[in-house]
C-alpha cells in the first residue's frame, strides 16, 4: 500500500512552525517512514504531483499569492490543518490590520526612519504579489479541518496531531498541548 | 440561624446559604462555573456572561442570580458549555489579542478559559478594531486592544481603592474604559492600587516587570483555570 502523502506550505509567517516540525527530533525518521512528502519546503518540491492526504499550512494570508497557494492546498489536500498563530489568528503580521494599508506602505517606503529610497518610488512590479487590505487567518479564506495553535505549536503538538491524522483518529490534544504562545 | 437553601446543579443536590449567588454557592460546593468579570471581594456585575447557566431552561448569569429553594440549574452540559465557548470566541475576535507576545500570556484568565474549553481557533471573523493605548503613567500601562470590558478595574478602583480612576464611556461597539482625567498620569492612580491587579487580561499592566515568570511556571501552564475549585481529578490532563 502506498504511504500517505503530506504537503506543507509557509504563507505569511516566519517559518518557525516548520522549525518546530523539525524539532520532533529523531521522530523525523519515523515520520519519513510513515509518509511521503509532496509539495513542501522540506523536500523542495514546488508543485503538487497529485492528491495529498494531509496538508499543513503555516502562516496567514497577507497577499494574493498566499490566497492562491492556500486555495490550491484546499483543492489538493483531503485534510487541511492550519498550524501556528499566524494561520489561526493572523498572528504578528496582522498587527498591520489596525493601520490602513496605504499608511503601512508609506511608512515602509517613504516615512520610516531607516528608509533610503532616492527614487521616491513605491515598488510596483507584476512579479510582486499584491497585498491584501488586511492579513487574514486561513480559515477566513478556505475551510480548515483542524487548527493547531501556538507560536510555534510545540513539536509534541504537531507530532501527536500528525500521528492521530495518519491513523484516522480524531485529533484530541491534552490541555498541556493547546497553547497560544 | 439561617435555613440552608437546597438546589440542584445538573441533578446534583447542593445546599447553600440564603442570599448567595448561584456562582458562590456552587463554588462552596466545589462546582466550578466559568467566569471572567466576577472577582471575589468586588460587587457582582454580570458583564461577561461567561458564567451563564440555565435556570428553568432560561439563561441567567450565575454571578448575579441568587439561589432559591428547589432551583434546577443546568451547568456542565454541552448546550451551556457551547454558549460559553461562543462568548469566549467573541471576546477574542472583538479585541486585538496577540497572545504570542503578550506579557499576560500564561496568567491570562481569558486565554486560560480558551485553553480549558480547548478552543484551537475562534470560529468568528476577526474584527481588528482600532483601540487606544495609554502609556502616560510611569508605572502603569493601559492597552485597550486587550480590554474585554469586564469592569473589574472600575469596581476595584471604586470599591477597594476608594478612587474611581476607571469608568466606562460610550455605548455598544464604541464602549471603552476611560480614566477620570485626560490620561492616566493625570489621575491619582498608583501602581499599588488594587485596581491594577484586578484585570483578568493584559489590558492593565505594571511597567518594568514584564515576562518575570518563565514559560512552564505560569499560573495556567499546566493546570486549567478553575481546577483549584473543583476536585482536582475533574479537570486535569486527559
Amino acid at each position: 500500500m502506498a504511504k500517505p502523502k503530506i504537503a506543507t506550505a509557509a504563507l505569511s509567517g516566519c517559518f518557525g512552525c516548520h522549525m518546530s516540525l523539525l524539532d520532533i527530533d529523531e521522530r523525523i525518521l519515523q515520520l519519513f517512514e510513515l509518509v511521503d512528502f509532496d509539495k513542501s519546503p522540506i523536500d523542495d518540491i514546488k508543485e503538487f504531483t497529485g492528491p495529498v492526504d494531509v496538508g499543513i499550512i503555516e502562516g496567514g494570508c497577507c497577499n494574493e499569492e498566499n490566497v492562491e497557494n492556500l486555495r490550491k492546498f484546499r483543492q489538493y489536500c483531503k485534510v487541511l490543518v492550519s498550524i501556528g498563530d499566524c494561520a489561526t489568528t493572523g498572528g504578528v503580521p496582522s498587527l498591520r490590520n489596525m493601520v490602513p494599508l496605504e499608511e503601512c506602505l508609506r511608512e515602509a517606503y517613504f516615512d520610516g526612519p531607516s528608509v533610503y529610497n532616492p527614487s521616491g518610488e513605491m515598488p510596483s512590479d507584476e512579479a510582486l504579489p499584491l497585498l491584501l487590505d488586511k492579513v487574514y487567518p486561513c480559515h477566513e479564506i478556505v475551510k480548515i479541518d483542524y487548527h493547531l495553535p501556538g507560536c510555534p505549536p510545540p513539536a509534541d503538538t504537531l507530532w501527536e496531531a500528525l500521528v492521530a491524522l495518519l491513523s484516522d483518529k480524531p485529533v484530541e490534544l491534552p490541555y498541556s498541548l493547546i497553547k497560544y504562545d | 440561624m439561617n435555613q440552608p437553601v437546597t438546589f440542584f446543579i445538573d441533578g446534583q443536590v447542593i445546599q447553600g446559604q440564603p442570599g448567595q449567588t448561584i456562582l458562590e454557592a456552587a463554588q462552596d460546593a466545589r462546582v466550578y462555573i466559568p467566569r471572567l468579570c466576577y472577582r471575589e471581594g468586588l460587587s457582582n456585575f454580570g458583564a461577561c456572561r461567561v458564567c451563564t447557566v440555565l435556570v428553568n431552561d432560561k439563561p441567567v448569569a450565575a454571578c448575579t442570580t441568587p439561589i432559591t429553594e428547589g432551583m434546577m440549574i443546568e451547568n456542565d452540559t454541552e448546550r451551556v458549555q457551547n454558549y460559553r465557548k461562543d462568548l469566549i470566541d467573541m471576546l477574542f475576535v472583538e479585541g486585538n489579542h496577540f497572545c504570542m507576545f503578550c506579557e499576560k500570556s500564561g496568567n491570562c484568565e481569558l486565554q486560560a478559559l480558551a485553553y480549558r474549553f480547548r478552543i484551537p481557533a475562534p470560529k468568528y471573523l476577526f474584527q481588528f478594531p482600532q483601540r487606544e493605548i495609554d502609556a502616560s503613567h510611569p508605572d502603569i500601562f493601559i492597552d485597550r486592544n486587550r480590554c474585554i470590558l469586564c469592569g473589574r478595574c472600575v469596581r476595584a478602583s471604586k470599591e477597594l481603592d476608594g478612587k474611581n480612576v476607571f469608568q466606562f464611556v460610550g455605548r455598544g461597539t464604541e464602549k471603552r474604559i476611560a480614566v477620570n482625567a485626560d490620561q492616566l498620569s493625570d489621575t491619582d492612580a498608583v501602581v499599588t492600587d488594587q485596581a491594577m491587579d484586578a484585570c483578568p487580561v493584559g489590558a492593565i499592566l505594571k511597567k518594568h516587570i514584564g515576562y518575570t515568570i518563565p514559560v512552564g511556571k505560569r499560573v495556567y501552564d499546566h493546570q486549567p483555570i478553575g481546577a483549584d475549585i473543583e476536585d482536582s481529578a475533574v479537570a486535569s490532563d486527559t
